[in-house]
């Protein structure tokens, strides 16, 4: 009884993790789509909120209610790796202006990346440095790299091969937020994670 | 196209030269200056005077010399061309036709024709007259300034060609006049490399010196930016995303040939040594990203920087012996100037805590670069000789990517000012005379203009 308890809870957070990925997906791009075709959403209780998209906050509690239908446990492993493979895919960690320093909980997130790359040893990861338009092409352009390069060595240092990480910089080329404030800003200096 | 020189009238001119140099004597006589200092005025005005007030030129109607209607038709075209032009500079004013006391287009166009005192009186300091002849579908262009105060003829020249040449005849004329008026050519042969956004994309386009005749360079559906000019016109160098990360293409825009620079990691901010064919690049295979020193082929020469983390967009002095370049080594972006000789490095910038994009004078005495203060991005100039820096541009969106005209005198950029789109602008080398140059579809940003054909 206790693990059928544990189960719900998994689920909820895994619902909960979905939702917020698709509030993420919306904004996103070229990157989105790549994980739009991945063979997913497997439980009913996701699919049916990936098309919604509506509200996080009921999420759930409906999704309590909806895992009752009796889903198998590799049902469930499947869905919770999907999961785990959309949320490494779409969560990115984010910079301070003209910096490439790591902060606290961008490394929380990378401790994330790089357990999930530890549990699946044969993806390869390309991670992507980007900036905010404030500032110039090419100097943005560097920063990026440097961006990038610091959350690859930060996976290296947590044990994840070199070899199984590759940098790329974008600078201010493809921001994920067209505005031009400081919420948007914010969104796009960062550094993505593409599963190859 | 053919251009012949218009000889000043003989008798006159020799009473002129007769009357300049008896009053120089005299001049010299009186106060003991040397009469050779005394007469070194070639140059009528300092391009580099950020102050220079605009001389008053009196472009009149271009006569048509048959009275045939074609001729009339290019001779409008003709006198367009020439008012857009000379307006260009940033230093000419041209005055409104109708202050005119008279229409040499009627009265005559020669030195003989006209009466400097209907010009002196209404402050025109240069008349420029024009006739037109129609000759078996050719159009003969016969073009003079005169000095409206010394009353004498300073540039005259005759072209002539198809009428499709006009537009390059009246150029060639509008150099003249700069070359008199400056000591150098100008900008009116010379072309402007910048990108473009096509889709969702950048490509590499070139436009004439005024942003006219635009044209799409590259088609590498991709990013790409940066593009540079060689000294002889005949290569660009850019980089570009084409083969899915930046690298630096090397192509010579006459002929279907160039190179790639596709080290491991980023090859990026190419800049062409002057008179050389070599560039500067930033590269990162080493896993640290440096300033490199290439052929045109793209091997490396040498390293030139050698400091940990970001070190970017190189920019050749005019003599190349030396590298301004962007460094993040004092932890925020400055502009830092290498001696190629000597390797010593110092550092050019220290106000502010952002300034990138260097961009050398073709003097060699300043440096324009990009500023960011408060979240406003602008354009400033700084003497290398030391002072503090001037700012080009305020208060009118995010302005960034500097580049120099050949001869020094005017500076193209990219603003956001007017819809928050990025366009082309220019201004002189002061910050004057600020206004666009192209209208074209999407944003247009990393200007590169190149020289001039004709050189001094």
């Amino acid at each position: 009884m206790k693990k059928r308890v544990m189960i719900h809870l998994v689920m909820a957070f895994l619902v909960a993790g979905l939702f917020m990925t698709v509030s993420c997906q919306k904004k996103q791009i070229a990157p989105a789509t790549t994980v739009e075709n991945q063979p997913a959403t497997s439980t009913t209780g996701s699919s049916g909120t990936t098309g919604s998209g509506s509200g996080s906050g009921s999420g759930t509690s409906s999704s309590g209610g909806g895992s009752d239908a009796g889903i198998s446990e590799a049902e469930l492993a499947a869905a919770k790796a999907a999961a785990a493979e959309r949320r490494f895919g779409n969560q990115d960690i984010h910079f301070k202006y003209d910096s490439a320093e790591l902060s606290s909980m961008a490394k929380m997130v990378l401790k994330d990346k790089a357990a999930w790359m530890k549990a699946n040893p044969t993806k390869y990861v390309s991670v992507e440095g980007h900036c905010d338009e404030r500032g110039t092409t090419e100097y943005n352009l560097a920063l990026g790299e440097l961006r990038a390069k610091a959350a690859k060595n930060y996976l290296v240092n947590l044990g994840i091969a070199s070899s199984r990480l590759s940098t790329i910089s974008y600078g201010e080329e493809r921001p994920l937020d067209t505005a031009s404030n400081e919420s948007a800003w914010k969104k796009n200096r960062r550094a993505h994670f593409v599963i190859q | 196209m053919m251009s012949q020189n218009i000889p000043n009238l003989k008798t006159s001119l020799a009473w002129c030269r007769f009357k300049m140099i008896l009053l120089t004597v005299l001049w010299a006589m009186a106060t003991g200056v040397p009469a050779a200092t005394a007469q070194q005025t070639y140059t009528y005005i300092n391009i580099n005077n950020p102050y220079i007030s605009k001389i008053p030129f009196a472009i009149t109607e271009f006569k048509s010399m048959n009275g045939l209607e074609t001729e009339r038709d290019s001779a409008l075209i003709a006198n367009e061309i020439m008012g857009r032009a000379l307006d260009f500079t940033g230093y000419i004013q041209i005055m409104n036709p109708a202050a005119f006391l008279v229409n040499p287009a009627q009265t005559g166009i020669t030195l003989r024709d006209i009466n400097f005192r209907d010009w002196t009186g209404i402050g025109a300091e240069f008349i420029i007259t024009g006739g037109v002849t129609a000759r078996n579908g050719d159009v003969k262009l016969e073009l003079r300034m005169f000095d409206a105060f010394k009353g004498k003829l300073v540039v005259g020249k005759v072209y002539s060609g198809p009428k499709l040449q006009i537009r390059k005849m009246v150029h060639k004329f509008c150099s003249e006049v700069s070359f008199f008026l400056t000591g150098k050519w100008g900008v009116f042969d010379s072309q402007i490399a910048f990108v473009s956004t096509v889709k969702n994309n950048k490509e590499v386009f070139v436009c004439d010196f005024d942003g006219s005749n635009p044209r799409q360079i590259t088609d590498h559906k991709s990013i790409t930016l940066s593009p540079t000019w060689s000294s002889d016109r005949k290569w660009l160098a850019y980089s570009s995303y084409a083969r899915g990360k930046p690298d630096i293409y090397i192509k010579n825009i006459e002929e279907n040939r160039g190179a790639i620079v596709n080290f491991k990691g980023m090859n990026i901010s190419p800049d062409w040594m002057p008179n050389q064919f070599k560039l500067a690049a930033a590269l990162s295979f080493s896993g640290d990203q440096e300033i490199y020193l290439l052929t045109g082929k793209g091997e490396i020469i040498k390293r030139v920087t050698k400091s940990w983390g970001i070190d970017v967009s190189p920019c050749f002095s005019p003599d190349g012996n030396k590298l301004a370049f962007v460094s993040k080594r004092a932890g925020v972006p400055q502009i830092y100037i290498k001696d190629l000789r000597t390797d010593r490095v110092s550092r050019l910038t220290f106000e502010g805590k952002y300034n990138t994009s260097p961009a050398w004078s073709p003097d060699g005495d300043r440096v324009a670069y990009v500023g960011v203060v408060d979240n406003e991005i602008d354009i400033y100039s700084i003497d290398l000789e030391g002072g503090a820096p001037i700012k080009l541009t305020s208060g009118q969106g995010d302005n960034e990517d500097p580049a120099w005209s050949a001869d020094g005198s005017m500076i193209v950029f990219s603003s956001t000012r007017q819809g928050g789109r990025s366009r082309l602008f220019v201004m002189t080398a002061g910050g004057a005379y600020q206004r666009q140059i192209l209208d074209l579809p999407g944003k247009q940003t990393d200007p590169d203009w190149s020289v001039g054909i004709r050189k001094k």
